[in-house]
């Protein structure tokens, strides 16, 4: 891929905190290499703020190895960007060309406030888990990692489902600001082994109990969430989840 | 010592169950698919008017649909249902439009999904207003005729025999309603065109909603989805228009 650099027209949302109300800013940026990441190129433009004495963009970011699920941006009307399966980290300049106008907010939802510019709080996330998203391991020596045989069919399910980052591309990609493939993601990577076994009922009750607290939508079945789902999460886990949560109302008292 | 542990899980109610996120759903997918399974019924005694005789054959079953006490019980069970859905599917619309206060600037939704698919609080809207005027067409007629002044067709007083019985002519009152008023056929057609969009993805969601997604069944529920939403809408959108353009009379 040749290298080339260009110069962008960024409309960036900017918003001091939850309370206050927010607004596009426009900035220009030039000279950026079409071999730099997405983010990268935000922190060329934030070190030129900072130099200019003014406010630089706040946005989430860690391991920018697209692992860590931080880098939530919805960009020019997709989350994470133009790219399929890709996170904003790893999203690359060369996806734009010269003279491209790139519009970024913040992930839009009831259940993940605004806390700075693009910014938000995916705490609702850590509760969901914290409600259920946990097997039962005895204390003691460490067991022998291939003592329970598992078909190797649910281990793949499972292992496809273990690998959401828990980014909320789903929900910033629903029209219903719906969580449920993050949460039969979670589920499911659970109750496909036998590990997850004990709290079969309850994990899935509990999660699904804390989820709908949390304010998030209802799904309508659009798969909206798998289309932008950077880890490719597919929608078999939201069936499996409803089944799971249908038989687990059913028989729990 | 037992007696004495309280129980740490979740304690599950019809109320909780119900009002859950995937309740709700549930409640929309059986309504729905009880919807689904009355339109067959619905459909296939209506087709009987391409008999063309008259309407003889077709306002024998109306008589029969309209008498039997089984059917009527069933009529209840029909309007509850449909009320379900009806009130479930306006507040799920509410709600999942609440659950994103601030809307994107840039949004490529058309990208992600089907338009038919995000819209079926519209589709489901424009249903219930075409629905709302087909029950005053011929649902009130035909069960409420009796009443005096229940509605303005009642003056053409359309009385068919029937064993020797007066029962009212459904057939005759298709044909007052769809032969004169071009309208009231555009209406009709464009009802069912909703109702196809709807279909569409509801025949196939209310499954995903069970929990059924199955490498091998999910593609026949699919197929038999647009097949039956083809089915179906093609033969209610032909019978206003055949019946205005005289082709049964
Ligand atoms: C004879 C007419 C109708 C039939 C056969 C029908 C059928 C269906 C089916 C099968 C679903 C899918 C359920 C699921 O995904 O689990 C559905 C969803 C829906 N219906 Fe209807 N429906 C009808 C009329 C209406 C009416 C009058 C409304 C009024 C507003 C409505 C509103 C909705 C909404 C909002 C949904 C979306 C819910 C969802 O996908 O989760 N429907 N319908
Ligand atoms: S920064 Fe970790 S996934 Fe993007």
């Amino acid at each position: 891929m040749e290298h080339y650099n260009m110069n962008l027209t960024l409309k960036v949302w900017k918003q001091k905190n939850s309370k206050e109300k927010g607004n596009f800013e426009t900035y220009q940026v030039n000279d950026i290499s079409s071999e730099m990441s997405f983010l990268e190129m935000f922190d060329v433009l934030n070190e030129r703020l900072i130099k200019e004495g003014k406010e630089p963009i706040a946005f989430d970011h860690d391991c920018r190895e697209g692992i860590c699920g931080s880098c939530s941006m919805h960009i020019n009307g997709k989350a994470h960007g133009p790219w399929e399966k890709n996170t904003t980290c790893q999203l690359h300049m060369r996806a734009f060309k010269d003279g491209d106008t790139i519009v970024v907010e913040p992930w839009r939802a009831r259940a993940f406030p605004v806390i700075k510019d693009l910014v938000v709080d995916r705490s609702a996330f850590d509760r969901i888990i914290q409600a259920g998203g946990y097997i039962s391991v005895n204390t003691g020596n460490a067991v022998d990692a291939n003592a329970i045989p598992i078909n190797k069919k649910d281990a793949d399910h499972s292992f496809m489902a273990a690998a959401c980052i828990g980014c909320g591309a789903c929900v910033a990609a629903c029209k219903n600001g719906s969580a449920m493939l993050f949460v039969s993601a979670k589920v499911s990577q659970l109750a496909l082994l036998p590990q997850g076994a004990p709290e079969k009922r309850s994990r899935v009750l509990d999660m699904v109990a804390q989820m709908d607290k949390e304010g998030f939508g209802n799904c309508t079945n659009t798969y909206a969430c798998e289309a932008e789902c950077p880890k490719g999460i597919s929608v078999d886990n939201i069936a499996r989840m409803n089944r799971e949560y249908l038989s687990a109302g059913i028989s729990s008292e | 010592m037992l007696t004495n542990l309280k129980l740490q899980l979740l304690h599950m109610t019809w109320k909780h169950f119900f009002t859950s996120s995937i309740g709700k759903k549930l409640i929309m997918g059986l309504t729905g698919l009880f919807l689904i399974l009355f339109l067959i019924v619905h459909c296939g005694l209506n087709a009987m008017i391409y008999f063309n005789d008259s309407g003889e054959t077709f306002n024998h079953w109306a008589h029969f649909m309209g008498s039997n006490l089984i059917i009527r019980v069933m009529e209840i069970g029909l309007f509850a249902g449909i009320l379900l859905h009806i009130i479930q599917g306006l507040m799920l619309w509410v709600q999942n439009s609440r659950a994103r206060p601030v809307n994107y600037a840039m949004n490529r939704a058309p990208a992600n999904g089907k338009w038919y698919s995000r819209s079926m609080g519209l589709l489901g809207t424009l249903i219930l207003l075409f629905l709302v005027m087909h029950i005053y067409h011929f649902w009130t007629p035909s069960r409420l005729g009796g009443i005096a002044g229940i509605h303005a067709l009642q003056e053409t007083r359309l009385g068919a025999e029937y064993n020797g019985q007066e029962v009212h002519d459904l057939y005759a009152e298709m044909l007052v309603v769809f032969q004169n008023n071009l309208w009231v056929v555009i209406v009709y057609v464009l009802g069912v065109i909703a109702l196809f969009w709807h279909l569409l993805h509801g025949f196939q969601s209310a499954f995903q909603t069970f929990g059924i997604n199955h490498k091998r069944y999910t593609p026949i529920i699919k197929g038999l989805g647009v097949a039956y939403s083809v089915l179906i809408c093609l033969l209610f959108a032909s019978m206003p228009v055949s019946m205005y353009l005289r082709w049964i009379k």
